[in-house]
């Protein structure tokens, strides 16, 4: 299929369609509402059930209902409604339900506001609902990104029978770019045993609910399917990081300007490099591993507080210092990332 | 790398000016970036979007320093024209700006009374196509000849392609600057 | 008259008290289904409250949906298994009061699901607190000098909410106190999946239950106390579609 240009968040849309998808239930709130508008009319085209919900936790839960039918199911928020999600997303968890769930960050805490921000790490990452769980969480850094991840959730959501989030923002969502969407693959919702679909006589009916209540080893399967994402999941793209004296640690839409800042860096002699991480939750620690050389990593997050910089220091341990350099409202701009880092790598090498 | 900020009030067809660059550019197979004014400055009838156009991989899809502005009214002239790089190109609607306006003098201004024009090609809503063929006419960004088959297949392929008559004539007298 | 319960009712597991109106609900359910000739087709949603014993005291399947979310999630089932008939199962506390935005929603779209509210007065897998359905004066336990509906309101009646939606295929409201009330009730499940076999769409049946352990009443008395105080504020009958 030719490329075309098309916005983040219709790319992401048309990407859910093409992997089979053909349920979505969702809420109004900026800046991701292109998505549930784009549905609006393109599900009926392709035969898929599209429902505004009354509400976030109407629009997961009836996430919930499609996925236990067997469906490929998906719904997406930003920010306060990314929060009213967390219900749906741990029951999801507890009933290892393959759904998708997007959330196109925005700015802030409370209300926030509708402009670019990172700051929904922790709760991306950390299991936002309550409870003992973590789900996947892919980020896209481009439109063409976007539609990649769309598609991969879905398989992987399958194949852990666990919520997979896309952590996109609102500067990836809202962006055109081209992209190309892949050939559409059907999804024949009758493929899981595990799925309602009507109890035959003399079977035993299917029960979708908290793994807890039925599974007779659930402290060992949970373990195994977490430590089975950490040690086959890891994603990530690294940027001449093996002789890396400072490497930059972003995802998303920091990241691009962080390969900008690498770039012109080594056009100065600065040793520096990117680790950009694809897959937030599980970390990709195995790309630390790389950069044998860094006496420094800096995080570059559209946070205040910086909260992947936790997600580093466990990954090196006490390896070398490690620092983040925060904006919000404004994109990070390649000049004072690169100053930053300068700065960083300077002091550190004064300690040594 | 070229950095282009296009605004004005909504309605003169600002995102679709953008639109129709960032076809062209990618035709010519550029990296392209469009970014739609967002946030609260979409309300009160102001529109701008920023355009890269690039041969490399583009980082922010926002312009910080333009090498190209399209101002289409008074206040989208007066904000952006402060963000031109020195050396940049300042193109304004001269139907509605004021012609005593004066204007930084490391950049250059070209104005074009898009309005009137688009008017008098009997398509009111194609001031933007207007300033595009100025654009064409005046950088070296676009092939003037290039562009003009972008737009004719950018509004056929919405369904829009009975406008397109006038399109041409309101491109070409872009081009020609009058 | 039938004695044996249809092979979709389990006996093993059944965690419900002694007295317990679910029971009763799971048998109309399953008698209706056997009926119809659907029993291998029902899907079933229930509530986390005590209706989500029902996962082992019937055979169908079943998703377990979060306090209040059986709705939505019954929705999400239907539209992607249009062919099979789907019950959401739950309490007044879901139906009512955290989930009284999805009842309501999914009524003014006319969803085609089946809810079943099963109304005992309190909230009782939490121990018996006060429900939007306590009657004035109710002793419960966070209403301990009684129910005052100068703070708490008067019982929720869903015939004087939802009763004005033209559009919503049924709304009933039935007893499982006796014999007669038990048949009527039945009847009225009976209604309820025929219009929703037919695609009619939203269907709610209130049944009136008995909480004989919560409401501190022998399950006789308790009997007594729906027929003689309940129903003074909940009618029993048909509210829609029941012509």
């Amino acid at each position: 299929m030719a490329k075309v240009l098309m916005k983040g968040n219709d790319a992401l849309a048309e990407a859910a369609l093409a992997a089979g998808c053909r349920f979505y239930s969702g809420y109004p709130i900026t800046p991701q509402t292109e998505i549930l508008e784009y549905l609006s009319w393109r599900m009926d085209e392709v035969g898929g059930e599209f429902i505004q919900a009354e509400s976030e936790l109407a629009g997961i839960n009836m996430v919930h209902g499609a996925a236990a039918a067997g469906a490929r199911a998906f719904t997406t928020s930003s920010g306060p409604g990314f929060s009213l999600k967390q219900e749906g997303i741990s029951y999801l968890a507890a009933a290892d339900l393959p759904a998708v769930v997007v959330d196109v960050m925005r700015i802030g805490t409370g209300l926030g506001d509708i402009s670019l921000g990172q700051g929904d790490y922790w709760q991306l990452t950390r299991g936002g609902g309550h409870g003992d769980y973590r789900t996947l969480v892919l980020a896209p850094a481009s439109v063409q990104e976007s539609v990649d991840l769309m598609i991969a959730s879905f398989d992987l959501a399958e194949k852990y029978l666990h919520p997979v989030l896309i952590a996109s923002d609102a500067a990836i969502g809202q962006m055109i770019e081209a992209v190309e969407i892949p050939e559409a693959v059907e999804h024949d919702i009758d493929q899981f045993e595990w799925s309602i679909k009507g109890c035959k006589a003399g079977t035993e009916p299917r029960k979708v609910q908290n793994i807890y209540y039925h599974h007779p080893d659930y402290e060992g399967f949970l373990t195994n399917k977490y430590a089975e994402m950490e040690a086959n999941e890891q994603r990530y793209e690294a940027f001449e990081v093996e002789d890396a004296e400072i490497v930059l640690v972003a995802y998303g839409i920091s990241s691009r300007i962080c390969r900008e800042v690498v770039d012109v860096g080594r056009a100065q002699g600065v040793k520096i490099g990117l680790i950009r991480p694809i897959t937030l939750w599980p970390f990709p620690i195995k790309a630390f591993e790389l950069a044998k050389s860094a006496k420094a990593f800096l995080t570059i997050e559209m946070s205040i507080l910086g909260q992947m910089v936790d997600d580093v220091r466990l990954a090196i341990g006490d390896a070398c210092p490690v620092d983040h350099y925060g904006s919000i409202f404004e994109i990070p701009e390649t000049d004072g990332v690169l100053q930053a880092a300068i700065a960083f790598l300077n002091k550190v090498k004064g300690e040594v | 790398m070229t950095e282009i900020i296009c605004a004005g009030f909504g309605g003169q067809g600002i995102l679709t000016a953008g639109m129709l660059m960032i076809h062209a550019g990618m035709e010519q197979g550029h990296n392209v970036t469009f970014y739609p004014s967002y946030g609260s400055e979409m309300r009160g009838g102001t529109a701008n979007c920023n355009v890269k156009i690039s041969e490399k991989l583009i980082a922010s899809p926002l312009c910080k320093e333009a090498d190209i502005v399209l101002g289409m009214t008074s206040p989208a002239v007066d904000k952006f024209e402060a963000r031109l790089k020195p050396g940049g190109m300042l193109f304004v609607n001269a139907s509605i700006v004021d012609a005593d306006r004066s204007y930084r003098d490391d950049i250059t201004v070209v104005k074009v009374p898009v309005t009137e024009i688009s008017i008098e090609a009997g398509n009111p809503k194609g001031a933007n196509i207007v300033m595009l063929g100025a654009l064409a006419s005046k950088s070296d960004l676009f092939d003037a000849a290039h562009l003009k088959e972008v737009i004719v297949k950018f509004f056929e392929d919405q369904g829009k392609g009975k406008h397109n008559a006038t399109n041409i004539v309101c491109f070409d007298r872009g081009v020609e600057g009058k | 008259m039938k004695i044996k319960a249809p092979d979709t009712v389990t006996f093993t597991k059944s965690g419900f008290c002694p007295g317990c109106g679910h029971g009763l609900a799971v048998r109309l359910i399953a008698e209706v289904m056997e009926e119809m000739g659907l029993s291998d087709k029902l899907l079933t949603v229930v509530d986390v409250a005590c209706g989500s014993l029902n996962i082992e005291s019937w055979k169908f399947d079943t998703v377990l949906a979060a306090h209040g979310r059986p709705l939505p999630v019954a929705v999400g089932i239907q539209k992607v298994r249009k062919d099979n008939p789907v019950v959401a199962y739950i309490g007044d506390g879901a139906a009512y009061s955290i989930g009284m935005a999805e009842t309501m929603h999914c009524a003014l779209r006319n969803d085609n699901i089946l809810t079943i509210v099963i109304n005992n007065s309190l909230y009782g897998m939490t121990g018996g607190q006060c429900a939007p359905t306590s009657l004035p004066g109710q002793v419960t336990t966070s209403t301990p000098h009684g129910k005052d509906p100068k703070k708490a309101g008067m019982p929720f009646k869903v015939e004087d909410a939802f009763g004005g939606f033209e559009s919503i295929a049924y709304l009933a409201r039935g007893s499982m106190t006796d014999a007669a009330n038990m048949n009527k009730s039945k009847k009225m499940l009976r209604k309820a999946f025929d219009k929703h076999m037919a695609g009619q769409g939203f269907c709610l049946v209130e049944l009136l239950s008995p909480c004989p352990t919560n409401l501190g009443l022998p399950p006789l008395a308790n009997i007594d106390w729906i027929a003689d105080e309940m129903m003074k504020y909940f009618p029993l009958g048909e509210f829609r579609g029941g012509a």
